[in-house]
Protein backbone atom coordinates (compact mmCIF):
# COMPACT_ATOMS: atom_id res chain seq x y z
CA UNK A 1 0.00 0.00 0.00
CA UNK A 2 1.05 3.49 -1.07
CA UNK A 3 2.05 5.68 1.81
CA UNK A 4 0.58 8.84 0.80
CA UNK A 5 -3.28 7.87 -0.55
CA UNK A 6 -4.86 11.05 -2.13
CA UNK A 7 -8.24 9.50 -4.18
CA UNK A 8 -9.90 12.02 -5.70
CA UNK A 9 -9.69 15.06 -3.56
CA UNK A 10 -11.80 18.35 -4.26
CA UNK A 11 -11.41 21.99 -2.72
CA UNK A 12 -13.19 24.90 -3.17
CA UNK A 13 -12.66 28.51 -1.77
CA UNK A 14 -16.13 29.32 -2.30
CA UNK A 15 -17.30 29.42 -5.74
CA UNK A 16 -13.51 28.76 -6.87
CA UNK A 17 -12.90 24.91 -6.93
CA UNK A 18 -9.39 24.21 -7.03
CA UNK A 19 -8.60 20.69 -6.87
CA UNK A 20 -11.18 18.98 -9.10
CA UNK A 21 -10.73 15.44 -8.24
CA UNK A 22 -7.14 14.93 -7.41
CA UNK A 23 -5.63 11.55 -7.20
CA UNK A 24 -1.56 10.04 -6.52
CA UNK A 25 -0.49 7.42 -5.16
CA UNK A 26 3.16 7.86 -3.45
CA UNK A 27 5.18 4.96 -1.99
CA UNK A 28 7.52 5.01 0.86
CA UNK A 29 10.96 6.67 -0.11
CA UNK A 30 9.00 8.39 -2.95
CA UNK A 31 10.42 11.80 -3.92
CA UNK A 32 6.90 13.08 -5.58
CA UNK A 33 7.52 16.64 -7.72
CA UNK A 34 4.66 18.31 -7.72
CA UNK A 35 4.91 20.81 -10.94
CA UNK A 36 2.32 23.20 -12.90
CA UNK A 37 1.35 26.70 -12.91
CA UNK A 38 0.70 29.47 -10.32
CA UNK A 39 -3.04 28.65 -9.65
CA UNK A 40 -2.95 24.89 -10.48
CA UNK A 41 -3.62 23.87 -7.11
CA UNK A 42 -0.34 22.23 -6.30
CA UNK A 43 0.61 24.24 -3.05
CA UNK A 44 -3.35 23.55 -1.67
CA UNK A 45 -2.82 20.07 -2.50
CA UNK A 46 0.38 20.09 -0.57
CA UNK A 47 -1.58 21.74 2.41
CA UNK A 48 -4.45 19.09 2.48
CA UNK A 49 -2.11 16.51 3.30
CA UNK A 50 -0.81 17.76 6.98
CA UNK A 51 -4.51 19.59 7.50
CA UNK A 52 -3.86 22.99 6.90
CA UNK A 53 -6.24 22.95 4.34
CA UNK A 54 -9.67 21.30 4.18
CA UNK A 55 -11.05 19.83 1.94
CA UNK A 56 -14.61 19.18 1.03
CA UNK A 57 -14.68 15.61 -1.03
CA UNK A 58 -12.69 12.47 -1.58
CA UNK A 59 -9.80 11.01 1.18
CA UNK A 60 -6.34 10.90 1.94
CA UNK A 61 -4.67 8.83 3.95
CA UNK A 62 -0.83 9.43 5.09
CA UNK A 63 0.67 5.58 6.72
CA UNK A 64 -3.12 5.03 7.20
CA UNK A 65 -4.10 7.58 9.33
CA UNK A 66 -7.54 9.11 7.46
CA UNK A 67 -6.76 13.09 7.11
CA UNK A 68 -9.92 14.63 8.55
CA UNK A 69 -10.57 12.29 10.59
CA UNK A 70 -7.10 11.05 12.56
CA UNK A 71 -6.79 13.89 15.60
CA UNK A 72 -4.66 16.86 13.58
CA UNK A 73 -1.49 16.17 16.36
CA UNK A 74 -1.15 12.25 15.48
CA UNK A 75 -1.13 13.44 11.43
CA UNK A 76 1.02 15.92 12.05
CA UNK A 77 3.86 14.37 14.24
CA UNK A 78 4.01 12.27 11.15
CA UNK A 79 4.11 14.73 8.51
CA UNK A 80 6.76 17.32 8.49
CA UNK A 81 6.61 20.55 6.21
CA UNK A 82 9.07 23.32 5.09
CA UNK A 83 7.49 26.71 3.82
CA UNK A 84 8.36 28.54 1.06
CA UNK A 85 9.11 31.66 3.67
CA UNK A 86 11.32 29.52 6.14
CA UNK A 87 8.62 30.62 8.77
CA UNK A 88 11.41 30.26 11.38
CA UNK A 89 10.20 31.29 15.03
CA UNK A 90 12.35 34.63 14.95
CA UNK A 91 12.77 35.07 18.84
CA UNK A 92 14.74 31.56 19.08
CA UNK A 93 18.17 30.95 17.73
CA UNK A 94 18.90 28.37 15.28
CA UNK A 95 18.61 25.56 17.81
CA UNK A 96 16.07 26.33 19.75
CA UNK A 97 14.23 26.58 16.99
CA UNK A 98 15.05 23.06 16.21
CA UNK A 99 14.60 21.70 19.84
CA UNK A 100 10.95 23.66 20.42
CA UNK A 101 9.01 20.63 18.99
CA UNK A 102 10.76 17.98 20.38
CA UNK A 103 10.54 19.24 23.85
CA UNK A 104 7.28 20.66 24.00
CA UNK A 105 5.28 18.17 21.89
CA UNK A 106 7.56 15.09 22.13
CA UNK A 107 8.66 15.68 25.65
CA UNK A 108 12.22 15.19 25.09
CA UNK A 109 14.54 16.28 27.79
CA UNK A 110 16.61 18.87 27.19
CA UNK A 111 19.65 17.73 26.92
CA UNK A 112 18.90 15.15 24.40
CA UNK A 113 16.82 17.66 22.53
CA UNK A 114 19.90 19.75 22.43
CA UNK A 115 22.26 16.92 21.33
CA UNK A 116 19.57 15.74 18.26
CA UNK A 117 19.46 19.67 17.28
CA UNK A 118 22.79 20.04 17.17
CA UNK A 119 23.18 16.90 14.96
CA UNK A 120 20.45 17.84 12.74
CA UNK A 121 22.11 21.68 11.97
CA UNK A 122 25.61 19.77 11.47
CA UNK A 123 23.55 17.65 9.05
CA UNK A 124 22.16 20.75 7.01
CA UNK A 125 25.66 21.86 7.10
CA UNK A 126 25.37 24.75 9.48
CA UNK A 127 26.95 23.14 12.38
CA UNK A 128 28.51 26.72 13.82
CA UNK A 129 24.65 28.43 13.76
CA UNK A 130 23.73 27.05 16.99
CA UNK A 131 23.12 30.94 19.15
CA UNK A 132 22.82 33.11 15.75
CA UNK A 133 19.56 34.29 15.62
CA UNK A 134 17.34 33.88 12.50
CA UNK A 135 17.75 37.15 11.40
CA UNK A 136 21.53 36.73 11.05
CA UNK A 137 21.20 33.89 8.65
CA UNK A 138 20.83 33.69 4.66
CA UNK A 139 18.00 32.76 3.42
CA UNK A 140 19.60 29.50 2.38
CA UNK A 141 20.72 29.16 5.76
CA UNK A 142 17.57 30.08 7.69
CA UNK A 143 15.69 27.60 5.03
CA UNK A 144 18.16 24.89 6.11
CA UNK A 145 17.67 25.66 9.71
CA UNK A 146 13.76 24.91 8.75
CA UNK A 147 14.43 21.61 7.06
CA UNK A 148 16.19 20.55 10.45
CA UNK A 149 13.34 22.10 12.54
CA UNK A 150 10.99 19.66 10.71
CA UNK A 151 13.41 16.92 10.70
CA UNK A 152 13.34 16.87 14.89
CA UNK A 153 10.59 15.42 14.69
CA UNK A 154 11.41 12.19 12.71
CA UNK A 155 8.63 12.46 9.75
CA UNK A 156 7.34 9.67 7.98
CA UNK A 157 7.08 12.00 4.71
CA UNK A 158 8.34 16.04 4.12
CA UNK A 159 6.46 18.37 2.21
CA UNK A 160 8.39 21.26 0.65
CA UNK A 161 5.93 24.01 -0.72
CA UNK A 162 8.24 26.00 -2.74
CA UNK A 163 10.93 25.48 -0.36
CA UNK A 164 13.76 27.75 -2.65
CA UNK A 165 11.20 30.36 -4.55
CA UNK A 166 11.98 33.17 -2.10
CA UNK A 167 16.09 32.38 -2.19
CA UNK A 168 18.43 34.87 -4.19
CA UNK A 169 19.35 31.94 -7.30
CA UNK A 170 22.92 32.03 -5.55
CA UNK A 171 21.58 30.13 -2.13
CA UNK A 172 19.02 27.48 -4.32
CA UNK A 173 21.85 25.03 -4.76
CA UNK A 174 22.90 24.53 -0.82
CA UNK A 175 19.34 24.37 0.56
CA UNK A 176 18.64 21.71 -2.94
CA UNK A 177 21.71 19.70 -1.88
CA UNK A 178 20.32 19.31 1.89
CA UNK A 179 16.66 17.97 0.00
CA UNK A 180 18.52 15.63 -2.39
CA UNK A 181 20.90 14.12 0.65
CA UNK A 182 17.58 13.30 2.17
CA UNK A 183 16.39 11.70 -0.55
CA UNK A 184 19.26 9.52 -1.33
CA UNK A 185 18.64 8.32 2.38
CA UNK A 186 15.24 7.43 1.60
CA UNK A 187 12.79 9.90 3.22
CA UNK A 188 9.89 10.02 1.50
CA UNK A 189 9.37 13.21 -0.01
CA UNK A 190 6.33 15.74 -1.51
CA UNK A 191 7.97 18.71 -3.45
CA UNK A 192 5.80 21.72 -5.23
CA UNK A 193 8.89 22.94 -6.55
CA UNK A 194 9.77 24.90 -9.78
CA UNK A 195 13.09 23.86 -9.75
CA UNK A 196 12.23 21.76 -12.94
CA UNK A 197 16.10 20.06 -13.50
CA UNK A 198 16.39 18.70 -9.74
CA UNK A 199 12.42 17.16 -10.14
CA UNK A 200 14.41 15.66 -13.40
CA UNK A 201 17.59 14.60 -11.90
CA UNK A 202 16.35 14.05 -8.37
CA UNK A 203 12.66 13.16 -8.23
CA UNK A 204 11.35 9.80 -8.46
CA UNK A 205 7.82 10.47 -9.59
CA UNK A 206 6.75 13.39 -11.60
CA UNK A 207 3.23 14.99 -11.28
CA UNK A 208 1.81 17.82 -13.28
CA UNK A 209 -1.28 19.98 -12.24
CA UNK A 210 -3.07 21.74 -14.71
CA UNK A 211 -6.24 23.39 -13.50
CA UNK A 212 -7.29 21.66 -10.63
CA UNK A 213 -6.30 18.36 -11.67
CA UNK A 214 -3.47 16.12 -12.17
CA UNK A 215 -2.46 16.25 -16.22
CA UNK A 216 0.43 14.11 -16.33
CA UNK A 217 1.97 11.55 -14.15
CA UNK A 218 4.86 9.17 -14.56
CA UNK A 219 8.57 8.55 -14.55
CA UNK A 220 10.44 12.48 -14.40
CA UNK A 221 13.17 11.40 -17.06
CA UNK A 222 10.40 10.19 -19.34
CA UNK A 223 8.08 12.94 -18.88
CA UNK A 224 10.13 15.61 -19.73
CA UNK A 225 11.86 13.87 -22.64
CA UNK A 226 8.68 13.14 -23.87
CA UNK A 227 5.81 14.99 -22.89
CA UNK A 228 2.08 13.44 -23.31
CA UNK A 229 0.03 16.44 -23.18
CA UNK A 230 1.00 20.11 -24.86
CA UNK A 231 0.05 21.68 -21.73
CA UNK A 232 3.23 19.90 -20.18
CA UNK A 233 5.37 20.38 -23.39
CA UNK A 234 4.83 24.09 -23.19
CA UNK A 235 5.14 24.40 -19.44
CA UNK A 236 8.60 22.06 -19.88
CA UNK A 237 9.99 24.56 -22.64
CA UNK A 238 8.67 28.05 -20.90
CA UNK A 239 10.19 26.91 -18.07
CA UNK A 240 13.52 26.49 -19.56
CA UNK B 1 -8.88 78.69 62.63
CA UNK B 2 -5.73 76.28 61.61
CA UNK B 3 -3.52 78.30 59.19
CA UNK B 4 -2.09 75.91 55.81
CA UNK B 5 0.95 76.95 54.58
CA UNK B 6 2.26 75.70 51.70
CA UNK B 7 4.45 73.09 53.09
CA UNK B 8 1.35 71.18 54.68
CA UNK B 9 -0.84 71.52 51.32
CA UNK B 10 1.83 69.74 49.54
CA UNK B 11 2.77 67.06 52.35
CA UNK B 12 -1.27 66.02 52.96
CA UNK B 13 -1.28 66.05 48.64
CA UNK B 14 1.71 63.50 48.62
CA UNK B 15 0.46 61.21 51.69
CA UNK B 16 -2.55 60.88 49.18
CA UNK B 17 -0.73 60.51 46.09
CA UNK B 18 0.71 57.02 47.78
CA UNK B 19 -3.00 55.90 47.49
CA UNK B 20 -3.18 57.03 44.04
CA UNK B 21 -0.41 54.80 43.20
CA UNK B 22 -1.45 51.97 45.19
CA UNK B 23 -5.07 51.98 43.35
CA UNK B 24 -2.87 52.59 40.00
CA UNK B 25 -0.80 49.21 40.66
CA UNK B 26 -3.59 47.34 41.33
CA UNK B 27 -6.19 47.67 39.33
CA UNK B 28 -2.74 47.74 36.21
CA UNK B 29 -1.57 44.10 37.75
CA UNK B 30 -5.63 42.65 38.14
CA UNK B 31 -6.56 43.69 35.05
CA UNK B 32 -3.87 42.65 33.19
CA UNK B 33 -4.40 39.45 34.33
CA UNK B 34 -8.44 39.47 33.52
CA UNK B 35 -6.76 41.02 30.58
CA UNK B 36 -4.83 37.99 29.46
CA UNK B 37 -8.40 36.29 30.04
CA UNK B 38 -10.13 38.36 27.94
CA UNK B 39 -7.70 38.01 25.11
CA UNK B 40 -7.48 34.29 25.00
CA UNK B 41 -11.23 34.16 24.77
CA UNK B 42 -11.18 36.46 21.81
CA UNK B 43 -9.01 35.03 20.19
CA UNK B 44 -10.05 31.74 20.84
CA UNK B 45 -11.21 29.31 18.00
CA UNK B 46 -14.57 29.06 19.93
CA UNK B 47 -17.63 31.68 18.35
CA UNK B 48 -19.19 32.01 21.51
CA UNK B 49 -16.26 32.91 23.67
CA UNK B 50 -14.93 34.99 20.95
CA UNK B 51 -18.77 37.03 20.96
CA UNK B 52 -18.54 37.04 24.69
CA UNK B 53 -15.48 38.59 25.48
CA UNK B 54 -15.99 41.00 22.36
CA UNK B 55 -19.71 42.15 24.34
CA UNK B 56 -17.32 42.54 27.59
CA UNK B 57 -14.46 44.29 25.34
CA UNK B 58 -17.69 47.10 24.00
CA UNK B 59 -19.20 47.56 26.93
CA UNK B 60 -16.18 48.63 29.37
CA UNK B 61 -14.85 50.76 26.38
CA UNK B 62 -17.87 52.07 25.41
CA UNK B 63 -19.33 53.58 28.85
CA UNK B 64 -17.52 56.11 31.08
CA UNK B 65 -15.31 54.83 33.32
CA UNK B 66 -17.76 57.14 35.59
CA UNK B 67 -20.83 55.13 35.26
CA UNK B 68 -18.88 52.04 35.71
CA UNK B 69 -17.78 53.03 39.19
CA UNK B 70 -21.24 54.18 39.82
CA UNK B 71 -22.85 50.90 38.59
CA UNK B 72 -20.66 49.34 40.86
CA UNK B 73 -20.76 51.12 44.08
CA UNK B 74 -24.39 52.42 44.63
CA UNK B 75 -25.90 48.76 42.04
CA UNK B 76 -24.10 46.76 44.77
CA UNK B 77 -25.90 48.31 47.06
CA UNK B 78 -28.78 47.50 45.98
CA UNK B 79 -28.24 43.87 46.66
CA UNK B 80 -27.51 44.64 50.09
CA UNK B 81 -23.80 44.16 50.00
CA UNK B 82 -21.75 47.41 51.05
CA UNK B 83 -19.38 47.84 48.86
CA UNK B 84 -16.51 50.13 50.02
CA UNK B 85 -15.23 52.95 47.76
CA UNK B 86 -11.64 50.75 47.54
CA UNK B 87 -13.32 47.63 46.53
CA UNK B 88 -15.45 49.35 44.01
CA UNK B 89 -12.88 51.56 42.82
CA UNK B 90 -10.50 48.24 42.40
CA UNK B 91 -12.96 46.36 40.58
CA UNK B 92 -14.18 49.01 38.05
CA UNK B 93 -10.55 49.80 37.24
CA UNK B 94 -9.92 46.24 36.92
CA UNK B 95 -13.01 45.69 34.26
CA UNK B 96 -12.11 48.82 32.36
CA UNK B 97 -8.45 48.36 31.99
CA UNK B 98 -8.51 44.77 31.34
CA UNK B 99 -11.23 45.88 28.38
CA UNK B 100 -8.75 48.05 26.99
CA UNK B 101 -5.39 45.56 27.71
CA UNK B 102 -6.74 42.78 25.90
CA UNK B 103 -7.95 44.77 22.74
CA UNK B 104 -4.56 46.14 22.77
CA UNK B 105 -2.97 42.90 22.80
CA UNK B 106 -5.14 41.33 20.90
CA UNK B 107 -3.86 43.72 18.10
CA UNK B 108 -0.60 42.28 19.31
CA UNK B 109 -1.42 38.54 18.99
CA UNK B 110 -2.74 39.18 15.11
CA UNK B 111 0.21 41.31 13.99
CA UNK B 112 2.40 37.73 14.52
CA UNK B 113 2.36 37.03 10.90
CA UNK B 114 -0.08 33.79 10.04
CA UNK B 115 3.05 31.59 9.02
CA UNK B 116 3.99 31.40 12.81
CA UNK B 117 0.94 29.44 13.40
CA UNK B 118 1.18 27.49 10.49
CA UNK B 119 4.77 26.49 11.13
CA UNK B 120 3.84 25.98 14.97
CA UNK B 121 0.86 24.14 14.06
CA UNK B 122 2.44 21.74 11.57
CA UNK B 123 4.84 20.76 14.67
CA UNK B 124 2.08 19.12 16.09
CA UNK B 125 1.84 22.08 18.69
CA UNK B 126 -1.86 22.90 20.13
CA UNK B 127 -3.26 26.36 20.81
CA UNK B 128 -1.91 26.40 23.86
CA UNK B 129 1.85 25.36 22.86
CA UNK B 130 1.27 27.58 20.16
CA UNK B 131 0.60 30.61 22.27
CA UNK B 132 2.83 30.06 25.10
CA UNK B 133 6.05 29.20 22.78
CA UNK B 134 5.71 31.03 19.72
CA UNK B 135 2.65 33.54 19.30
CA UNK B 136 2.87 35.62 22.80
CA UNK B 137 6.79 35.98 22.90
CA UNK B 138 6.20 37.48 20.19
CA UNK B 139 3.09 39.45 20.56
CA UNK B 140 4.68 40.99 24.37
CA UNK B 141 8.17 42.24 22.60
CA UNK B 142 5.42 44.23 20.50
CA UNK B 143 3.23 45.01 23.28
CA UNK B 144 5.33 46.32 25.82
CA UNK B 145 5.38 49.99 24.38
CA UNK B 146 1.34 50.43 24.18
CA UNK B 147 1.09 48.51 27.49
CA UNK B 148 3.31 50.71 29.32
CA UNK B 149 1.86 54.09 27.36
CA UNK B 150 -1.78 52.46 28.63
CA UNK B 151 -1.04 52.55 32.43
CA UNK B 152 -0.75 56.59 32.19
CA UNK B 153 -4.77 56.19 31.52
CA UNK B 154 -4.95 53.92 34.50
CA UNK B 155 -3.23 56.68 36.76
CA UNK B 156 -5.89 59.47 35.43
CA UNK B 157 -8.64 56.87 35.81
CA UNK B 158 -8.14 56.52 39.47
CA UNK B 159 -8.71 60.07 40.16
CA UNK B 160 -12.88 59.00 39.37
CA UNK B 161 -12.45 57.16 42.43
CA UNK B 162 -12.43 60.53 44.51
CA UNK B 163 -16.01 61.08 42.92
CA UNK B 164 -17.43 57.65 44.61
CA UNK B 165 -15.99 58.86 48.15
CA UNK B 166 -12.04 57.34 47.89
CA UNK B 167 -9.56 59.96 49.37
CA UNK B 168 -6.42 59.59 46.72
CA UNK B 169 -5.05 62.71 45.30
CA UNK B 170 -7.81 64.04 43.44
CA UNK B 171 -10.08 63.76 46.71
CA UNK B 172 -7.43 65.04 48.99
CA UNK B 173 -6.93 68.33 46.48
CA UNK B 174 -10.63 68.55 46.71
CA UNK B 175 -10.72 68.76 50.39
CA UNK B 176 -7.97 70.92 50.38
CA UNK B 177 -9.16 73.46 48.76
CA UNK B 178 -12.46 73.14 50.67
CA UNK B 179 -10.31 74.12 53.65
CA UNK B 180 -8.13 76.52 52.26
CA UNK B 181 -10.03 77.92 49.24
CA UNK B 182 -6.96 78.08 47.15
CA UNK B 183 -7.75 76.12 44.04
CA UNK B 184 -5.34 77.43 41.88
CA UNK B 185 -2.41 76.46 43.98
CA UNK B 186 -3.74 73.20 44.87
CA UNK B 187 -4.88 72.11 41.42
CA UNK B 188 -1.54 73.51 40.14
CA UNK B 189 -0.04 70.70 43.00
CA UNK B 190 -2.61 68.03 41.81
CA UNK B 191 -1.71 68.24 38.21
CA UNK B 192 1.72 68.69 38.86
CA UNK B 193 1.85 65.40 41.03
CA UNK B 194 0.20 63.50 37.96
CA UNK B 195 2.45 65.33 35.53
CA UNK B 196 5.05 63.35 37.57
CA UNK B 197 3.64 60.08 37.62
CA UNK B 198 2.85 59.66 34.08
CA UNK B 199 5.41 61.84 32.18
CA UNK B 200 7.98 59.04 32.87
CA UNK B 201 5.92 55.98 31.74
CA UNK B 202 4.88 58.07 28.99
CA UNK B 203 8.94 58.60 28.45
CA UNK B 204 9.67 55.20 29.10
CA UNK B 205 6.97 53.58 26.38
CA UNK B 206 8.31 56.50 23.57
CA UNK B 207 12.02 54.67 23.94
CA UNK B 208 10.60 51.33 24.63
CA UNK B 209 8.70 51.59 21.17
CA UNK B 210 11.89 53.25 19.44
CA UNK B 211 13.85 50.20 20.81
CA UNK B 212 11.73 47.18 20.37
CA UNK B 213 11.11 48.23 17.07
CA UNK B 214 14.19 48.08 15.68
CA UNK B 215 13.82 44.23 14.31
CA UNK B 216 16.32 41.67 15.54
Amino acid sequence: MSLVDIQDVRKNFGPLEVLKGVSIEIGRGDVAAIIGRSGSGKSTLLRCINGLEEFQAGAITVDGMAVGKTDLRTLRRHVGMVFQQFNLFPHLTAGQNVMLAPTVVAKMQKGEARDTAAGLLEKVGLAGKFDAYPSQLSGGQQQRVAIARALAMQPTVLLCDEITSALDPELVNEVLRVVEQLASEGMTLILVTHEMRFARDVGTKLIFMHQGRVHEEGAPKTLFANPQTPELAQFVTGAH
Amino acid sequence: MIEFSFAIILENLLLATRWTILLSLIAFVSGGLVGLLVLFGRVSKHEVLRLLTAGYIEFFQGTPLLMQLFLLFFGIALFGVEVSPWVAAWLALTFWTSAFLSEIWRGCVESVPRGQWEASGTLAMTYMEQMRYVILPQAMRIAVAPTVGFSVQVIKGTALASIIGFVELTKAGTMLNNATFRPFLVYSLVALIYFCLCFPLSWCSKRLEARLNVAR
